[in-house]
């Protein structure tokens, strides 16, 4: 038993190092001046601490203004999924109509379909709007998600048939259900959505770096690249913008960590 | 305030048919109990009222209006389910303040109307506290309040005590009773447990695989029944049914029945039906004594106290001839 419990531990141990160190070097990296990053594995104990290398960051790369538009981005992206997600998975799981099986087996195919190949269709239709450079191009490619549908669906299909059947009598239609009981219930599973959608649509650097080519409308993550390119000597300016990069996803988890814990287990546990 | 009335209706699932041809009427302010075993059709009929499910042929009427097709919300009805439907997340006062809301019910008057309910189930210390920091006594209270609150013209129970303790069902069952007497409205309620039925209902509807099998008050229905289902489902210990050869001793001279005898009316004595006494069970107030005759099980009721055989002993049942049920032996129904 006792082994058992030492090997679980290690094995936790080896992993949250393989998860924190990355970490812990961007961070350390950031906060040390540039003369000190060289200084391998010295690096690794900071001594003589500074901000300067975020100033730097938020300064050269223009970090600020990424930083704006990631978040307008990522706040479309995420709403337009969520919204659209909750939806589909009403229709899926609530209502019945002809050849409902097959029409979400197909949806759920496209999950097979790896974004690179939709890639240059969707650069020609945003092109033929003449959309390119602009913040429709960053979100709208994305505002539907099979994986959230089906997320959301799961949860939806826990709700028991009492409830839709008490809130039919009680007076409320698809919509009164919708809002009042469903995504209330559903809300554990919601969330866990919402903080991967959130950590997709912060994270994507293909689309973005292919559809804008103005300052006006780059996202965060390519602010990153452009910050990667500095000299060797200036490591410490690429890590404080991927600290900073980082914080957002950061608040994000520290806030949603509840009911993502909830959302990942529900059903696995009584509750 | 208002009747129910199936015409003809019938509810098919695909090949199954859930209701055969259902055509009965609830009067206006009565206790309706649709009674029968697991499958019969009993909450299939209770949802279709509902609006639920709808007829796939026949009509429901509520009152005067035909109704299916109509949605579950036009029909001024409320329901108590099984699993007692709360919403999880809500309060007791947000649950049974639901149904008010979707019908716009100003604030002040939802207010008042909450507190009335939760008055009358007495559960107006308990509005704050959500679904799981209730017993499950509390919980069924919660759902009747939640039907309550806007007065429908019907109330529908699908099995609402089957959930509860044995204690809690029979306090419960009083307070249904109380309930239905102080509102005057009219409720259909469905479960399996015969005991309900008999203490609650004005009139008893038995179901057996989607048909009706009789309908009238409980005394009517325990004292006559209509054929063979009806005649082993009320009762306990069931009434004993043996084919007219076993009961040529009783006198019933004919083959081509069944008879009935409850077995309060079975006598243990020196003439009559030769059994042997297989089990002799004590239930403190009663004794049931399990015979056999000619391969068939009778169960006689007795006295708690005074003689009794013990198994093993050669026993002779008798019953007077009025306390006899005969059965056709082919159709089950009643010939006498």
């Amino acid at each position: 038993m006792a082994t058992r419990t030492i090997g679980r531990y290690a094995l936790l141990t080896f992993c949250a190092v393989v998860v924190f160190l990355p970490i812990y070097v961007a961070v350390v990296i950031a906060i040390q001046p540039a003369a000190r990053v060289v200084d391998f594995p010295g690096v690794l104990l900071p001594k003589s601490l500074t901000l300067e290398p975020f100033r730097n960051a938020m300064r050269s790369g223009n970090l600020g203004r990424y930083l704006v538009n990631s978040g307008v981005v990522t706040a479309f992206i995420v709403g337009g999924q969520v919204i659209t997600s909750i939806l589909a998975a009403y229709a899926f799981a609530f209502v019945q109509f002809p050849f409902k099986r097959v029409v979400f087996t197909l949806f759920l195919a496209t999950l097979m379909v790896p974004a690179e190949a939709t890639i240059v269709a969707n650069y020609e239709t945003i092109q033929h709007f003449g959309w390119l450079d602009s913040y429709q191009a960053l979100v709208m490619p994305f505002l539907a998600t099979a994986f959230g549908t089906f997320l959301i669906r799961q949860a939806f299909l826990g709700v028991p048939q009492d409830l839709r059947d008490a809130s039919a009598l009680d007076g409320y239609g698809h919509w009164g259900f919708l809002r009042g009981v469903a995504v209330p219930l559903a809300r554990p599973a919601i969330a866990a959505f919402t903080v991967f959608s959130f950590l997709l649509a912060w994270n994507q650097y293909l689309w973005p770096l292919l559809v804008t080519n103005d300052d006006a409308h780059r996202t965060v993550q390519i602010g990153l690249k452009s910050l990667a390119g500095a000299n060797v000597a200036n490591l410490n300016l690429p890590a404080a913008g991927a600290v900073i990069a980082g914080l957002p996803i950061f608040f994000l988890l520290l806030f949603f960590q509840r009911h993502l814990v909830r959302g990942l287990t529900s059903g696995a546990v009584k509750g | 305030m208002a009747s129910v009335a199936f015409e003809h209706v019938t509810k098919r699932f695909g090949d199954v048919v859930a209701v055969e041809d259902l055509d009965l009427h609830v009067d206006d302010r009565e206790f309706l109990v649709l009674l029968g075993p697991s499958g019969c059709g009993k909450s299939t009929a209770l949802r279709m009222i509902a609006g639920l499910e709808e007829p796939t042929e026949g009509a429901i009427r509520i009152g005067e209006h035909r109704v299916d097709g109509v949605d579950p919300k036009d029909r001024d009805l409320a329901m108590v389910f099984q699993s007692y439907a709360l919403y999880p997340h809500k309060s007791v006062r947000q649950n049974i303040e639901f149904p008010l809301r979707s019908r716009k019910v100003p604030p002040a008057e939802r207010t008042q109307l909450v507190q009335d309910a939760a008055g009358q189930l007495g559960l107006s210390t308990l509005l704050d506290r959500k679904p799981r920091e209730l017993s499950g006594g509390q919980r069924q209270r919660v759902a009747l309040a939640r039907a309550i609150v806007r007065r429908p013209a019907v109330f529908l129970m699908d099995e609402p005590l089957s959930n509860l303790d044995a204690n809690m069902r029979t306090a419960t069952r009083a307070e249904l009773v109380e309930l239905h007497q102080r509102l005057g409205t009219t409720f259909v309620y469905v479960t399996h447990d015969q005991v309900e039925a008999m203490t609650m209902a004005t009139r008893v509807a038995v179901m057996s695989e989607g048909s009706l099998q009789q309908l009238g008050v409980p005394q009517e229905v325990y004292d006559r029944p209509a054929n063979v289902f009806v005649a082993q489902f009320i009762g306990s210990p069931p009434m004993n049914v043996v084919p007219g050869p076993v009961a040529a001793p009783l006198g019933v001279g004919r083959d081509d029945v069944v008879v009935g005898i409850r077995p309060e009316h079975l006598m243990i004595g020196t003439a009559g039906i030769s059994a042997i006494v297989r089990v002799v069970e004590s239930l403190g107030h009663e004794r049931h004594v399990l015979c056999e005759a000619d391969g068939h099980r009778l169960i006689v009721r007795c006295p708690a106290h005074g003689d009794a055989p013990v198994e093993g002993d050669a026993v002779h049942l008798s019953a007077r001839p009025e306390h006899l049920h005969l059965f056709d032996a082919s159709s089950g129904q009643r010939v006498a």
